[in-house]
């Protein structure tokens, strides 16, 4: 299969980016998307970026920075937005398991970083998610030390709760969530974490500071407001559904009601 | 025995040793851990549970991770569980016997002491995750659900759904972030590793590039901990994730510390198969899908010509026709044998043309026979992520169509070698995870790495490390401008320069791939002498051209990816040959370590327990042959057994 890619490049945080096209060809279907790139980037070692790129005026020389990490959409490392969908034109995958043949030959296809005030770029395709470790650092977590905890079977879980909170949990901190959002907001994110603990009888002791911490953090560095849209859900990769928003706003509102 | 190698194993029966030892070892009072520094390299489990733990107890912990999160380690992809003794489905299981099989399952390569207290405190690791909110499978009574693994002939898995290592890993995540907030951890991200720096014989600190700017920056502790994983990626296709890497292991290799059985390389029997050159890794399928998938390949070889050409599918082959050779070879343990048992003998049908893809490297692992019994909604329940990723991959549907796998790189058992209190042959330089070799001898069993990184960093190191630390209190925080940390510098900078320098026309990938190559056809499923010899030659070759004509484009003050694997690549260059090395001189076959010399006549590894009872510790010399050191096991417990999956 042949493609023409727009590819977005930045040199670093500070400067102005723009999209560079390239044509690649002889790419089998079962190849993944990222392994493409690293055509690409074989390629552009190779050959020059001179002869690989169609517009000489590309600024930005040398091979494509982009995340990526386990290749399996897991580790939530990979996070391209492609032809205007956060981890590409299918559903429930991560970037990396998206493969070519979800494309048809001789396609153009447009390649962006996620774009939002509080994921900047830092170069090309790759962007600093720094702002989502701080919302975790807020509250995210149960407070028990390591040692002295009591007998694992001692705190019986019902299984409906337990396989919800998996769902949220299942939760790979990605970003497509706010990538996807007009308003740039994390609250499927922040949603995910509050609501898989609250669910549990660990985690019901701090609900109330838990969601009020993380709620506060999330919106001083720069997250927008949610409105509703579910965008959110329609391009996680682990399906986490919107409920666990709603979830969150309750426990918001009653641990403010408590104060 | 080497003198190098004295492994402080503690002396008593075996259920009191590590409970002697942690009466006997020192402990560092509340007022002084805040004086001293502790350097954690790694967020995985092992990593990031002891950064947490030691910051916790107080100690000024630094935390380093390659990635843009701690979260982001490849532990995160673990799949289907972590063991642990807690016997609750009440079928006999007990430390003793979580110890024994894992014993067993390393083919009696591994320190018994070391084994022993893994299984101990394998029950404590399950209530602190649970503590913690990990939301394991449970039953409708609320109480936790086991599944088996392999190896094992009890049920002792623990397991979140497809995603154990992920619930797992953001439990110790979550700690880690607890103690961040808290200002006893300090987290540097996107931060690579690239020297050790020793001063006075001692572990003083680390020089790190920091991958977005490229700036070389450096760090002093009183003591480092390296949790980095392990070398699996030497192999180029691998499970492993594309950034994990063993140069962390090899620079403190070659800045004193011993190597022990780097040819410990497991190989896992569940992966989807390779699909062409283009491939850039191979993505396994959890060991728990053998829980209820069979495997098999078909008895006759015009229905693999007729699969081969597409004209029939594997589900229209009758029962009769399959040959079950997991079942037929070993049954009292079927499906669920070992895993290097269970890739040999994918190889050996494939081997024999019975393999049932293009490239005659693939065998089935089909559900039919559980969805009959159980119903398909079951195993979605038990499995559906896992059947859902591998439709994803290969756009077939594994509820109809049985899986294609292969045997893949996943797992190195040799590592760092660590004393019984993980701590690595150069003072305050401490191995926990996969990057040591301490647990799992010639074969890790499934479930048990896990273990073994939590084992590590919640509740051995937290204990150890105080005995090495203790005197420290009088030591002054080092000076990052002393001369052993410029000197360490230099020669970092004149390494990255001296790549940039070649301007060669092939890519680092390039290399790898070749690498990748030779390793996996004369280090791999079955190694003989002159295949080792011819690996270690063209090893050598290689390691020559990519000093000649590798291409590394850019420069070092940016984010330069192709600079970060240039430097892996020329680490593995070298760790390549080590694990040839020696390969070559274990004339034995044990665990993943399979020398065709040396088998059984029905094709079974065979050991040589007087000859080969040790782990082999190398020493790194400068422009010389490693030394080869040897700590020789004593089993004073265990029985040793030809290990027999078939009774």
């Amino acid at each position: 299969m042949d493609f023409t890619l727009k590819i977005w490049r930045q040199k670093n945080s500070r400067e102005r980016g723009s999209f560079c096209t390239y044509c690649i060809k002889d790419i089998s279907p079962d190849t993944s998307f990222l392994e493409m790139l690293d055509i690409l980037n074989e390629q552009l070692i190779r050959e020059g970026s001179d002869k690989v790129a169609f517009n000489q005026g590309c600024r930005q020389q040398g091979p494509v920075v982009f995340d990526h990490d386990c290749r399996e959409g897991i580790c939530g490392m990979c996070s391209l937005y492609i032809n205007g969908r956060a981890h590409g034109p299918d559903s429930e995958i991560t970037t990396c398991q998206l493969h070519m043949r979800k494309f048809r030959d001789g396609d153009t296809i447009t390649i962006e970083p996620w774009r939002s005030a509080a994921m900047p770029v830092i170069k090309d395709l790759a962007v600093e998610r720094n702002a989502l470790d701080k919302i975790l650092q807020a509250g995210g977590y149960v407070s028990v030390n390591t040692g002295g905890v009591p007998d694992a079977n001692t705190i019986p879980v019902p299984r409906e709760k337990a396989e919800e909170s998996m769902d949220a949990a299942a939760c790979v901190g990605c970003g497509a969530c706010i990538a996807t959002c007009k308003n740039g907001s994390a609250m499927l994110f922040v949603a995910a974490r509050v609501s898989s603990l609250a669910l549990l009888p660990q985690g019901k002791i701090e609900r109330a500071r838990r969601a009020k911490e993380m709620v506060a953090k999330m919106d001083e560095l720069g997250f927008g407001s949610c409105t509703n849209t579910r965008a959110c859900e329609m391009e996680c990769p682990k399906k986490i559904s919107v409920a666990h928003i709603a979830r969150l706003n309750r426990e918001f509102l009653k641990a403010k009601l408590k104060d | 025995m080497s003198d190098k190698l004295f492994s402080k194993t503690p002396e008593g029966p075996l259920g009191e040793k590590w409970t002697n030892h942690k009466t006997a070892v020192k402990v560092v009072s509340p007022a002084n851990k805040r004086k001293l520094d502790i350097i954690v390299v790694g967020t995985g489990l092992a990593g990031a549970s002891a950064a947490a733990s030691l910051g916790e107890l107080g100690y000024n912990v630094k935390v380093f991770c390659i990635s843009d999160s701690p979260r982001r380690a490849h532990s995160i992809a673990a799949q289907g569980g972590i063991n642990a003794a807690k016997n609750y489905p009440n079928d006999n299981d007990s430390v003793y016997r979580l110890f024994y099989d894992t014993i067993k399952g390393g083919d009696y390569r591994s320190r018994e002491a070391n084994v022993y207290r893994l299984a101990e405190v394998s029950n404590t690791i399950i209530d602190q995750c649970v503590a913690q909110g990990v939301p394991f499978a449970r039953d409708y009574g609320g109480l936790l659900d086991n599944r088996s693994f392999g190896g094992a002939q009890v049920s002792r898995t623990f397991y979140a759904r497809g995603q154990t290592g992920q619930q797992l890993l953001l439990g110790a995540y979550g700690a880690l972030n607890r103690q961040i907030s808290k200002g006893t951890v300090k987290s540097y991200n996107r931060r690579e590793m690239l020297d050790l720096v020793i001063i006075n014989g001692q572990a003083r600190g680390i020089i790190v590039r920091n991958l977005v700017t490229g700036e070389t920056e450096r760090y002093g502790a009183h003591a480092v901990v390296v949790a980095t994983g392990g070398y699996g990626n030497v192999y180029f296709l691998s499970t492993n994730a594309m950034n994990s890497n063993g140069s962390v292991v090899w620079q403190c290799y070659k800045r004193g510390a011993l190597f022990a059985n780097p040819c410990f390389a497991q190989i896992h029997p569940t992966c989807i198969p390779v699909h062409g050159e283009q491939q850039s890794k191979l993505t396994l399928m959890s060991e728990s899908l053998r829980n209820d998938g069979r495997i098999w390949v078909p008895k006759k070889a015009e229905d693999i010509f007729k699969l081969r050409q597409k004209s029939i599918k594997a589900s229209q082959i009758p029962e009769e026709d399959r040959d079950y050779y997991l079942e037929r070879r070993y049954p009292a343990f079927g499906n669920l044998v070992p895993r290097d048992v269970a890739s040999r003998a994918a190889k050996e049908r494939c081997d024999a043309g019975f393999g049932v893809n293009e490239t005659g490297r693939a065998v089935y692992l089909d559900f039919k026979t559980a969805i009959e019994r159980l119903g398909k909604k079951v195993i979605e329940e038990r499995y559906g992520n896992l059947f859902q990723m591998y439709e994803k991959i290969t756009d077939v549907n594994p509820y109809e169509e049985p899986m294609m796998i292969y045997p893949a790189i996943h797992y190195t058992m040799g590592g760092l070698w660590v004393d019984y209190n993980l701590q690595t042959t150069v003072p305050g330089l401490f191995a926990i995870g996969e990057a040591n070799f301490s647990d799992h001898g010639g074969n890790r069993l499934g479930a048990s790495a896990l273990m073994q990184g939590l084992a590590d960093g919640y509740f051995i190191l937290p204990y150890t490390i105080g005995d090495y630390l203790a005197d420290k209190i009088q030591l002054p925080k080092v000076d990052t401008n002393d001369p052993a940390f410029e000197k360490t510098e230099k020669e970092i900078k004149d390494k990255i320069h001296r790549l940039f320098s070649i301007k060669g026309k092939e890519p680092v990938d390039y290399f790898h791939k070749k690498l990748g190559h030779i390793m996996w056809e004369y280090v791999g499923m079955a190694r003989n002498e002159a295949g080792l010899r011819k690996a270690i030659s063209e090893i050598r070759d290689l390691r020559e051209e990519f000093w000649k004509n590798v291409n590394i484009p850019g420069e070092n003050n940016e984010f330069n990816q192709e600079l970060e694997k240039g430097l892996r690549v020329a680490d593995f260059l070298e760790m390549g040959e080590l694990m040839a090395l020696d390969a070559l001189q274990r004339r034995e076959s044990c665990g993943g370590h399979f020398r065709e010399e040396m088998q059984t006549p029905d094709g079974e590894t065979l050991r040589d327990d007087i000859n080969f009872m040790y782990a082999a510790a190398w020493e790194y010399v400068e422009n010389q042959e490693p030394q080869l050191h040897k700590e020789d096991f004593q089993y004073e417990f265990v029985k040793l057994a030809i290990r027999n999956y078939k009774e």
